[in-house]
């Protein structure tokens, strides 16, 4: 299939200092991707430099094939059929629902700019809103009207920055999965950039992390998840703790809960000291286990509980439990892993090809 | 229209690059030329060094200098209290608070802003001073000498007028700035024990301060500049040492000189207060409904009314009801056909005033929001230093460079072979509207920066990203957003321009008279009573801007 | 809109291509005190004459910076000192002609012929009826004795008119002795000098003063607005150098285009035709010493006006100044 958006080698900045470096990107039509990563890691920018707001010092930006930034060259945002959703909305308080919609079909005949209003009121659940004003509208509608607006000219591509951040976290939730869902029907291609896993999650098939300028790993959110090829990423998404160990052999790491022993295999020498990354669901509370550790704190979650555990050394490590078992803070347990995902990470880096090949697979 | 560069995203983090980034771009080139207009003639002010004329100083120094220099300290620092104070208050009161008649006062407050300082002069003279109407009646009832009445031509009474014609400049705009303030701050602040003054003092007024510096300024610069009042009152200011150089000892250069230091002054007093300002590029959020007022009830609601009424009857009413009696006396001399004339030209050079300063301003607007950086700010404070200038002086600067520039013209057209008249540009109303562009681009400044910062980046961002042009954005999402800005500007200006006398007075081509024209020619011979009728039809016009600015900012709300 | 504005500045523009038989006037003389003229002279001989009215010193200004493009044929101002200093820097032209040599008394011209007197104006005492006894008075010199304590108004020293008046007495009396005589007027002031006569005169009628100096024109005016007022002028000097009078006038511009055509004008205006007409319009008197003044201006008495040439107003202006600085005269 051809590739509708192509980011070859990104760097942007300006004063010689890189905002975003190195950075590739590449989506076919009709997917959904989510770029993810904490505020400053240049996220926003590449976004940015997609939309034409940003020029790039080296690299390139393709749409559909055609270079549209390089250095030196940069095709305006409004030559590019692309929509933005901005983290503000961005609204224009000026004119009312129908207008805003309407604002990107100027070429269209009044009758069917109408008709792309009513149909997108409609797909939105905004029918009868269309005189209104932004300003008399709440936050998620005012959302929902910013989707709509983007999505009337039928844009190749929608670039959304953020655009759940200033509501409150259940309708941030509820309306992530709509927006999503409203894209599929449409078949949209976009582009979602967030600093909240969970809104990457739903709204991408596939996610970018970044952190200072770069691209980390571009996988599914169940690889992100189980298979971190970063130790920050690792920490970054979702909850875990860290084991230290010392690799024995390839597969089996020395700690001080005894050996541990994976489904793969790290090329790394012997004796390499190692972090085994352990999700909540790889420990398990199991009374008579001989690995003991006490519990410092609990949190009740409905289904689950998450107990946060102290090892002898003073090591803490997480374990999530069904409810049904209920521990008390201070008391003793034993502990069992179960790692389906074995993921070590070396304490100092390795300078060797291992970590180089597990890079974007693209 | 624009383009986003880098630097609008270093703006945006709220960092401030050096003096420039090692490239110019076509904001520099727009705000520089800009500059350039303004700074041409002042350059012929500065020029004035080159002559050196160390008499004339060294006579100054020994005389008057040191005098002059304590008034003018006195007069700016008077001047910029009481705008402040009046400005301030009034608009927290018509603004934040509701009493009875709240409604009517909102608009006529800013009523003063049409007469002119000069005008207020004369009737303050005329009314107030010993030979006038209130003194000689408190004498026939009292008998001389057995009452006290303050002494009108004296630093009080300059001050005192000054402030009532100045006072809007600051009033209009931290009014203006109270209504934006957003509802859930100043809600805030109540939740935290503030009351209507706790509010005032810790949040409102803080977050209007870069409005009501903005309009002290104003009102400063005029004060700095003005001449026709503190010659009505014969108070000596730095100004005055200007003119004596000038009329007196006939040395433009000795009067250049002085000006220049004015202007340095001046220049720099900005910079200083544009460098310490805080970024406050901050976008209101979505007007979210009306902010409650403070209301006051009962004794207390009448009595701001009363003072309200009280301080209206001062500033409008009285000046007003007396040109009117002055004008009376002299309409069947004075009033003729030609009055239509004057009226005309009037109405059209502050028109075409108004449109060509704002735009200007629109570009001096723009390229401080996308390239902010030092020497773009340095350029755009050079753009408004022509309103610090007294009159006369910035006008012969740019009837200099205007006649340079006619005599490269005619010696072009003579080599040619075409013997055209000398006379291209100057003695014509471009090169009037280029005076008043000169003088006039501070006062369109101010609004149009305001209104421009209220407007978040990600509104033209959001319509190109739909297909909008450049062009497109300017009209469809720039320009219906600034308009309440621009038409502050634009009534500002014109208003000005209505008003001004020494540009008017060297510049209009042959015919061209209007009516501050006529209040000169009255007023220069002590004709007070046939000056009325000009200056209160000038009254009587310059409210109609007015009057509009008010319903205007009134249907924004 | 925009053509609205385009079409107006090309009218703008095309607008000072002027008529061959067009003179054109820099004034700063009123308009309302020569249109009148400028009218009847084109009605008479088809001339048309435009003019704009500005201070003498913008206009002065103007002129040096149009240099050989100027449009100005004619500079006219209303004290010898600006004419003076207008001839000084070289934009006015001699003119040799007859009739103005005849209808303008030497005095009261330019010893180059550059600049002519057209009206004269008094600058002489004004005191109060009620509180004065007109016998108190004699001369300038004598408003500095120390009996005018607290009794006299001023206008201020910034007016040329003032100016010329002292570089008169500078003249007369040397820098010392003026001195004295300023420094005394400043110590018997009842309040701070005034911006104009009118209010001068007004402060005398209201019993703040009792004495001033002014412009008989003014007076003129006043009176005619308020017949009772308790006011009158007096004549002094009468015994020496006579009341001191300056001059309102005109000159031809160096680069003038039509300089017949200008210099034709001012010959029409110093003529008898002329003279009792411009100077009515502003109650002064005519130059010309065979029309008489107007009837108004002439109830005022007959004086002996000082006969030094007015030139001396400009040539110690600049003195004249300093010297009112140094003396407190503000």
């Amino acid at each position: 299939m051809d590739l509708l958006l192509e980011v070859n080698d990104l760097r942007c900045g300006y004063n010689n200092q890189a905002v975003v470096d190195g950075m590739d990107l590449h989506i076919a039509p009709g997917k959904l991707v989510s770029l993810l990563g904490p505020s400053g890691c240049g996220k926003t920018t590449v976004l940015r430099a997609i939309a034409g707001f940003e020029p790039v010092t080296s690299g390139e930006i393709r749409l559909n094939g055609k270079i549209v930034s390089s250095p030196g060259v940069r095709v305006p945002p409004e030559k590019r059929n692309l929509g933005m959703i901005f983290q503000d909305y961005a609204l224009f308080p000026h004119l009312t629902v129908s207008e805003n919609i309407a604002f990107g079909l100027r070429h269209h005949t009044a009758r069917s700019q109408q008709q792309v209003v009513d149909r997108l009121l409609e797909l939105i659940g905004m029918e009868g809103y269309g005189k209104r004003y932004p300003a008399e509208l709440s936050g998620g509608q005012q959302q929902r009207i910013a989707v709509a607006r983007a999505l009337a000219p039928e844009p190749s591509l929608l670039l959304l920055d953020e655009p759940f951040s200033n509501l409150d976290i259940e309708l941030r939730e509820r309306l992530a999965v709509d927006v999503r869902d409203m894209l599929r029907s449409q078949n949209a291609t976009a582009i979602f950039v967030t600093h909240d896993q969970n809104e990457a999650f739903v709204m991408g098939d596939k996610i970018g992390v970044m952190n200072d300028r770069r691209m980390l790993q571009w996988d599914t959110a169940f690889n992100l998840y189980h298979e971190p090829n970063d130790r920050f990423i690792a920490d970054f998404i979702g909850k875990g703790s860290f084991l230290r160990g010392e690799l024995i052999s390839g597969e089996t790491v020395n700690t001080a809960l005894g050996r541990i022993s994976g489904n793969r295999a790290y090329p790394w020498p012997e004796g390499t000291p190692v972090d085994i990354l352990l999700r909540p669901d790889d420990v398990l509370i199991v009374e008579q286990s001989p690995m003991r550790c006490s519990i410092t704190d609990r949190a009740f979650m409905g289904a689950d509980t998450l107990y946060t555990l102290r090892l002898e050394d003073g090591v803490e490590l997480l374990s999530l439990m069904p409810s049904r078992y209920d521990y008390a803070i201070g008391q003793k347990v034993g502990i069992e892993l179960v790692i389906d995902h074995f993921i070590l990470f070396p304490l100092e880096p390795i300078v060797e090809t291992a970590q180089a090949d597990q890079k974007l697979p693209g | 229209m624009h383009d986003i560069t880098p630097n609008a995203s270093a703006l945006r983090s709220g960092k401030r690059t050096g003096l420039f980034t090692g490239q110019l771009n076509k904001w520099h080139y727009a705000s520089g030329a800009m500059a350039l207009l303004v700074a041409v003639p002042l350059l012929v002010v500065f020029s004035g060094w080159l002559q050196p004329s160390t008499d004339i100083w060294s006579h100054l120094a020994e005389t008057l200098l040191s005098q002059l220099f304590i008034n003018t300290i006195k007069l700016v620092i008077g001047v910029g209290l009481g705008v402040m104070l009046l400005g301030v208050s009034l608009a927290w009161l018509t603004a934040r608070c509701d009493f009875p008649g709240r409604r009517l006062f909102d608009w006529m407050l800013m009523l003063p802003l049409a007469i002119p300082a000069y005008v207020m002069a004369f009737v303050a003279i005329g009314l107030l001073d010993f030979s006038g109407p209130v003194q000689t009646a408190l004498r026939d009832w009292l008998g001389a000498g057995n009452f006290w009445f303050p002494r009108i031509r004296s630093t009080g009474g300059v001050i005192f007028v000054m402030v009532l014609v100045l006072y809007p400049y600051v009033y209009m705009l931290a009014r203006t700035a109270f209504l934006t303030q957003g509802r859930s701050t100043l809600e805030a602040a109540q939740t935290l024990g503030y009351g209507p003054l706790g509010v005032f003092w810790h949040v409102a007024l803080p977050m209007a301060r870069p409005a009501i510096v903005a309009g002290t300024s104003l009102a400063l610069m005029e004060t700095l500049a003005d001449f026709g009042t503190v010659a009505t009152f014969n108070y000596d200011t730095f100004t005055t040492a200007i003119y004596k150089a000038w009329f007196g000892f006939f040395s433009l250069q000795a009067a250049s000189q002085l000006a220049s230091l004015l202007l340095l002054f001046v220049f720099l007093s900005l910079m200083t207060e544009r460098l310490t300002r805080k970024r406050s590029d901050y976008h209101d959020t979505m007007r979210s409904g009306q902010t409650p007022r403070f209301r006051f009830q009962g004794w207390r609601g009448w009595s701001i009314t009363a003072l309200l009424g009280l301080f209206f009857s001062l500033a409008f009413l009285l000046p007003f009801i007396q040109l009117c009696l002055w004008a009376f006396e002299a309409v069947s001399k004075e009033l003729d056909a030609r009055y239509l004339g004057l009226l005309y030209h009037t109405l059209v050079l502050g028109l075409l005033a108004a449109l060509v300063t704002t735009a200007g301003a629109l570009v001096i607007g723009f390229a401080r929001r996308y390239q902010p950086d030092r020497l773009t700010s340095i350029t755009a404070t050079t753009a408004t230093l022509g309103y610090a200038l007294p009159g006369s002086v910035l006008a012969v600067g740019i009837m200099i460079v205007v006649t340079q520039v006619d005599s490269l013209i005619h010696t072009l057209l003579a080599s040619l072979g075409n013997p055209a008249t000398g006379q291209i540009l100057s003695g014509s109303v471009f090169a009037l509207v280029l005076a008043y562009v000169i003088r006039f681009m501070a006062v369109a400044h101010g609004p149009v920066e305001t209104g421009l910062s209220r407007i978040k980046h990600s509104l033209p961002e959001a319509a190109r990203t739909l297909g909008a042009t450049p062009p497109h954005v300017l009209t469809k999402i720039y320009l219906p957003l600034l308009r309440p800005g621009l038409f502050t500007a634009m009534l500002l200006v014109m208003v000005d321009t209505m008003k001004e006398m020494p540009a008017t007075l060297l510049m209009r081509p042959f015919g061209w008279d209007t009516l501050a024209v006529r209040i000169y020619e009255m007023t220069s011979e002590g004709e007070w009573e046939r000056a009325a009728l000009p200056a209160i039809t000038l009254v009587l016009v310059g409210l109609l801007p007015v009057i509009l600015l008010v319903r205007k900012t009134l249907q924004d709300r | 809109m925009k053509k609205t504005i385009i079409a107006l500045l090309c009218l703008a523009v095309s607008l000072p291509i002027y008529a061959t038989d067009t003179v054109t006037v820099y004034s700063a003389r009123k308009e309302h005190l020569i249109k009148p003229l400028f009218d009847a002279y084109t009605e008479k001989t088809g001339v048309q004459i435009r003019y704009i009215t500005d201070k003498a010193g913008p206009l002065l200004a103007r002129l040096k910076a149009e240099g050989t493009n100027t449009p100005a044929d004619i500079l006219m101002t209303v004290d010898a000192g600006n004419l003076w200093q207008a001839a000084e820097s070289g934009v006015l032209s001699q003119v040799e002609s007859e009739v103005l040599n005849k209808n303008v008394p030497a005095h009261l011209r330019d010893p180059d012929n550059q600049w002519f007197g057209l009206s004269i104006r008094a600058r002489t005492i004004v005191y109060s009826t009620d509180r004065v006894n007109p016998e108190e008075l004699t001369t300038y010199e004598d408003l500095a004795d120390p009996k005018w304590k607290g009794r006299l108004c001023l206008r201020t020293s910034k007016k040329v008119y003032n100016q010329s008046l002292v570089a008169m007495m500078i003249t007369r009396h040397g820098e010392e002795k003026t001195r004295q005589i300023i420094e005394g007027w400043v110590a018997n002031l009842a309040t701070q000098p005034f911006s104009n006569d009118t209010k001068t005169m007004q402060a005398i009628a209201a019993g703040q003063c009792d004495a001033g100096i002014v412009n008989t024109y003014y007076f003129g005016r006043l009176q005619q607005k308020d017949p009772d007022v308790k006011l009158a002028l007096f004549w002094p000097n009468q015994d020496s150098t006579g009341v001191h009078v300056n001059i309102s006038g005109a000159g031809i511009t160096k680069n003038a285009k039509n300089r017949d055509a200008a210099i034709k004008l001012l010959e029409w205006l110093s003529s008898e035709e002329a003279q009792q007409k411009f100077a009515a319009l502003n109650m002064e008197y005519p130059v010309n010493p065979a029309v008489a003044p107007d009837a108004v201006v002439s109830a005022w008495g007959n004086f002996k006006g000082d006969d030094l040439n007015v030139a001396q107003a400009g040539k110690l202006q600049t003195q004249a100044i300093k010297l009112m600085d140094r003396a407190g005269y503000r």
